[in-house]
């Protein structure tokens, strides 16, 4: 037994499988998964495009339903549970942060990153604060009234991870953050996601064809046609920041 | 400067948007309409529209509506007795004056003055025709009398042949001012005076004139008249004083003023089909007002579409955002509305220098408010439905 399965993890995904469709014409998106995800840690979710990785991505982040098999996130179960009640768990335990950064164009910077708190019902002056903060933690305190139109696509997605962290999850899931990125803001993002995995013992799920994004992760798995495969780096090589969180 | 007070109205704009929107950190209802100005024009267009069609439909209605009961509702009397049948004011059968001796005897009635109105025939200077209202007073009891008036006085209506017009028909009527002739039904009528703004719903205006001359001109018989204005003894029920007039005297019908009005009213606005034709326009222009908000609210969702699923990814609930997008459709409601019934407002006060009066009385304006932000939230209905089948996997597609 490693040290890290000695914890609750942030993420479990036991015997998941996902079917669209049914009959003859039905497509088996995901066939009997199990991951587990750890808070502190950086997973890479690598995989050819169709192979599931998106799909399993949605249902660790309750925006799908597996059609078998559990998912705990934060230890609540997500399979089967009434759809009324996965804002709630989105909400208060998971932050995103999408390939195409789903900015709010109409938006500035500062009201795209309040916007969670605002969903969560956080409207007073310290939610402002807490949103500029999050804009000053990457590196954007002064285009806190710019918006997405003027942005460069560093910034972009710079802005959706300050967005995606200021409701302080435990947990951040992230699609191709570095797909539409040049190679040094492509960097700078994987280091934003890396810190704060690092800094607050969040668990990051990262899907991505980028190569580049090995070297920051503390764990890697490849999905093919819906089946999981465990990969290079094991858990025990988790830094010591992340397993003291793990602990909490 | 000019910069300056387009910059303040902007500031009065938001303010005033920000006051309508639900106090939030993001005001996103407000930022997504005003960040796409041209939908938001084309929307806030067709409410104005919407707005305007339906308040000038449903002022003139209230316009003609009152018109065709003016010269009841202005009489000043409690009751109005006519011969049994009669169903609109215009054409009475006449009845003999002895009723009103009989209609005097029931207890509880103060006065009964003979009067006349009914359809006859102007011939003005040059010879054309054009049909009239005459409406016959008694001088004396100081009930149906002009009201409004501008020139001249109602006492001179006691000179022989005498007449008052209103002003906004002298050009109808051919005459310019006090002293111009012409004639009805072949008999001699003299300007003395000019009233504004007694209106008349059908093409016949109101022609005072005194009692006596009136039945000259209508050739009816001294002794007949077609109504009876009745005065009720201060306290009195009005409507239980009608009933005992028309238990007491035979062939004749008794109704207090407000349900003759009522009757008037109904007779020419649904009994001849006219109010009704502008009912449906009112109505129309509704319905255009909520296919336009549906059209337009629901292409910006989904414009949207992508954005509303990433809240419902951050974890939005369905309520949170049928909020926004209600919001949006208040917004320019109000917008649309105060925009429009400004138009309107422009039109009923312009109005008021011609013969077809749009009055628009607050309850109509508040109702058309409440119409207008209903209609604009049905309309957002259709978007609503889009969302709420939503896939939030959507924000995934990249």
């Amino acid at each position: 037994m490693t040290r890290a399965t000695a914890v609750t993890p942030a993420i479990a995904v036991a015997r998941v499988a996902k079917t669209y469709g049914s009959g003859p014409t039905a497509v088996r998106a995901l066939v009997d998964v199990s991951l587990d995800v750890l808070g502190g840690e950086v997973l890479l979710m690598m995989g050819p495009s169709g192979s599931g990785k998106t799909t399993l991505l949605s249902i660790m982040g309750g925006i799908l339903d597996a059609s078998s098999g559990s998912v705990r996130v934060r230890g609540e179960e997500l399979v089967g549970m009434p759809e009324r009640e996965r804002p709630r768990i989105r909400r208060t335990h998971i932050g995103f942060v999408f390939q195409g950064f789903n900015l709010f164009p109409a938006l500035t910077a500062l009201e795209n990153v309040a916007l969670p708190l605002d969903v969560r019902g956080e409207r007073g002056p310290e939610a402002r604060d807490r949103a500029r903060g999050a804009l000053e933690r990457v590196g954007l305190g002064d285009k806190i009234d710019v918006h997405p139109a003027d942005l460069s696509g560093g910034q972009k997605q710079r802005v959706a991870i300050a967005r995606a962290l200021v409701g302080d999850p435990s947990i951040v899931l992230a699609d191709e953050p570095t797909a539409a990125l040049d190679s040094i803001s492509g960097r700078t993002v994987l280091e934003l996601l890396r810190d704060l995995a690092r800094d607050a013992g969040r668990a990051i799920v990262l899907v991505t064809h980028d190569a580049r994004a090995v070297a920051y992760a503390d764990r890697i798995v490849s999905i093919e046609d819906g089946r999981l495969r465990e990969g290079a780096h094991d858990p025990a090589a988790l830094p010591s920041a992340a397993l003291a969180a793990l602990a909490h | 400067m000019a910069l300056a007070s387009v910059e303040q109205a902007r500031r009065s704009v938001n303010g005033v948007m920000s006051m309508i929107t639900v106090k939030r950190l993001v005001p996103l209802a407000w930022r997504n309409l005003r960040h796409d100005r041209v939908r938001f024009a084309v929307t806030l267009t067709g409410i104005v529209f919407s707005v305007l069609l339906s308040a000038i439909q449903l002022g003139l209605f209230v316009g003609f509506t009152r018109a065709t009961s003016e010269v009841i509702s202005h009489s000043g009397a409690d009751i109005w007795v006519r011969s049994r049948g009669v169903t609109h004011l215009e054409t009475a059968a006449p009845f003999l004056e002895r009723r009103r001796h009989q209609v005097l005897e029931v207890p509880g009635v103060v006065s009964a003055d003979p009067h006349i109105v009914r359809f006859g025939n102007w011939t003005k200077p040059d010879g054309a025709i054009e049909g009239i209202l005459v409406v016959g007073i008694d001088l004396e009891s100081g009930l149906g009398r002009p009201w409004n008036m501008v020139r001249g006085r109602v006492a001179d209506l006691d000179e022989d042949d005498a007449v008052i017009v209103d002003e906004l028909y002298a050009a109808k009527l051919g005459i310019a001012g006090i002293g111009d002739t012409a004639e009805i039904n072949g008999v001699r009528a003299r300007i003395v005076g000019f009233t504004r703004g007694i209106r008349s719903f059908t093409t016949a205006p109101p022609v005072f004139t005194r009692h006596a001359q009136a039945q000259r001109y209508l050739g009816l018989a001294t002794e007949q008249t077609l109504y009876l204005l009745v005065r009720a003894a201060p306290g009195l029920d009005p409507a239980a004083l009608a009933r005992r007039i028309e238990a007491a005297v035979p062939g004749i019908t008794a109704q207090t003023t407000d349900d003759w009005c009522a009757a008037q009213q109904y007779y020419w606005m649904f009994g001849t089909g006219a109010g009704v034709t502008v009912l449906i326009a009112a109505g129309l222009g509704l319905l255009v007002g909520v296919v336009v908000v549906a059209q337009t609210i629901y292409a910006a969702t989904v414009d949207h579409i992508r954005e509303f699923g990433t809240l419902k990814a951050m974890g939005a609930t369905n309520g949170y955002i049928y909020r926004v997008i209600i919001e949006q459709a208040v917004i320019s409601a109000v917008g649309g509305y105060v925009i429009g019934m400004a138009m309107a407002q422009t039109a009923s006060a312009l109005s008021q220098r011609g013969t077809t009066a749009i009055l628009l009385p607050w309850p109509l304006t508040a109702a058309l408010f409440a119409i207008t932000v209903g209609m604009c939230v049905l309309a957002s209905i259709v978007s609503i439905n889009k969302v709420t089948r939503l896939d939030p996997a959507i924000v995934f597609k990249g």
